[in-house]
């Protein structure tokens, strides 16, 4: 990566400019809470922020360190119970676009957060588990995800969906009843994957200044393709960059 | 009417070896001291619910006080891995641990059915994913009026209610405030309950957000200050992230843990409440 920034840095970035000023935000734990709150500093003042722990529209002047930050709770329009923020908020489609993080994401952006080898009874590695992803996943308008591009995390196909992208290809969401458009982007630390419309599979079509298709491919667990000519993503401005590393106390803290 | 008491007695009266018990507390209210008590007491067998069950529920499994999980994440949250849950759940350690696993919006429907009397919840959820595939307690079902697909999930009515709150008054009516998690759906899905309170008050004081708790709706109150450590309670105490964070080296090996366990739960030295 460039001098003067790291790939985490130009990802968060990329990340909190994919969210357009006045939308709603269903914000997972972790990396998106990091964009999204970003966002809301620089470009998207009006970005309406809401956490699984029943807060909407919290504005922090600092990165919560926790999805139960009480700064959250402190400076919402709205704080709500758990079964009020999945039942009335989420499940009838009210959320613009739901941020998720991954363990694993597949190229069909289906995502695991449960296991990895071995079998669901008798795991290698147990995860956390699914959270709010699936009816995240399920229910918002669009979905963002945000994770560190490795051999490891991007699978051809998961071992176990924990919350579904686009299942085994076109038709599978319809088919299902999933009324979102489910995932759209997928923000790296390398550039940003969008799904073909045809086959739904995740190509890269954008790229961080200085990173080669062959540095994708080799971080990637399968056969990726690219657009044609993949757009190349302008570096972090010194006024992101001030507003993120103003948060990084705080997110260290949080990691 | 809910009776004033001691931690100790409520615990001892009201969890019992092979319980379903429910400790909730979502990211706040956690009530930590009432688990710590439920170690203390060497509770067995019993099958532990929670929709984050976070450091307390590692502390209790890795105590081997737990059969079974009922959960829908189980990580230390902004830190990483619950170690005993994966000890436990990957290697059988102290004793192996069934689970039952869901999403967070399955979770807190389940109570909701629970809370309303009705065998179970109906949500947009799980389809097309292995949770549906893994779980006993969600099935597919036809909606009698359109005919389309939904998910039920299973009511949960458990044994006890473990929560926290900020007050409660003589009478044992508890309020508390913030962020509400799940609390009241768990208490009313559960046949007894018991409410650990920061501060015992002779008037409860309205509050914006405050969830209510009429005292003939808990079994016991318990005051103990600060019983959510390392959680929070909001208007009295601060999240302690610094023991989020300690709390993974002690956890990633079984000798530390035991260590832990014996000077911060069972010793002389251990806060009793």
């Amino acid at each position: 990566m460039s001098d003067g920034y790291t790939s985490d840095e130009m990802m968060t970035v990329a990340a909190a400019r994919a969210l357009s000023d006045g939308t709603s935000c269903f914000v997972g734990i972790g990396l998106p809470s990091a964009a999204s709150n970003l966002a809301r500093a620089t470009h998207a003042p009006n970005l309406v922020l809401i956490y699984e722990s029943g807060t909407i529209g919290a504005k922090p002047d600092r990165l919560p360190l926790s999805i139960g930050d009480g700064i959250l709770a402190e400076t919402a329009d709205a704080v709500i119970t758990v079964p009020e923020i999945f039942n009335y908020w989420l499940q009838p489609g009210r959320i613009d676009v739901g941020f998720l993080g991954a363990a694993q994401i597949d190229k069909f952006g289906n995502i695991n957060t449960t296991i990895v080898g071995g079998d669901y009874a008798h795991p290698k590695v147990r995860l956390p588990g699914a959270g709010g992803a699936p009816e995240i996943a399920a229910s918002s308008k669009e979905v963002i995800v945000i994770v560190r591009q490795t051999r490891r995390a991007f699978v051809e196909r998961v071992e176990f969906i924990t919350s579904v992208g686009f299942g085994d290809g076109p038709g599978t969401r319809e088919k299902l009843g999933l009324r979102g458009k489910g995932p759209q982007q997928i923000i790296t630390d390398l550039g940003i994957l969008t799904p073909d419309p045809r086959t739904c599979e995740f190509a890269m079509t954008a790229l961080f200044e200085g990173v080669s298709r062959d540095t994708v491919r080799e971080r990637t667990g399968w056969d990726i393709q690219f657009a044609a000519v993949p757009e190349v993503i302008a570096p972090p401005t010194s006024h992101e960059l001030t507003a993120l590393r103003k948060f990084k106390a705080s997110e260290k803290a949080s990691e | 009417m809910a009776e004033i008491v001691p931690l100790a007695q409520a615990v001892a009266d009201a969890v019992h070896d092979g319980d379903t018990v429910a400790m909730e507390g979502f990211t706040h209210l956690i009530p930590f001291a009432a688990g710590h008590e439920v170690i203390r007491q060497r509770r067995r067998d019993l099958t532990l619910i929670r929709m984050t069950p976070d450091v307390i529920y590692d502390q209790l499994i890795g105590a081997g006080c737990a059969r079974k999980l009922v959960f829908s994440w189980g990580g230390n949250p902004g830190v990483g891995s619950l170690h005993r849950f994966r000890d436990a759940v990957e290697h059988g350690w102290p004793r192996p641990l069934e689970i039952e696993e869901h999403s967070h919006a399955g979770m807190a429907n389940r109570y909701v059915a629970g809370a309303s009397g009705l065998p179970f919840a109906v949500l947009r959820g799980y389809a097309g994913t292995g949770l549906a595939e893994v779980t006993d307690t969600i099935k597919p079902i036809t909606c009698p009026f359109s005919g389309e697909t939904l998910m039920a999930v299973q009511a949960l009515n458990p044994d006890v209610a473990i929560i926290h709150a900020q007050q409660a008054d003589r009478h044992g009516n508890v309020q508390l405030w913030g962020l509400a998690g799940v609390q009241k759906e768990a208490v009313l899905a559960s046949r007894r309950a018991i409410v650990t309170v920061e501060e015992i008050v002779d008037e409860l004081q309205p509050r914006p957000t405050a969830v209510v708790l009429p005292g003939w709706a808990v079994s016991y109150v318990a005051r103990v200050p600060n019983g959510a450590h390392p959680s929070y309670a909001s208007g009295y105490t601060e999240r302690d992230n610094e023991y989020y964070q300690a709390w993974d080296p002690i956890a990633r090996d079984r000798e530390t843990f035991s260590g832990w366990l014996a000077d911060h739960i069972y010793g002389e030295t251990a806060v009793h409440r």
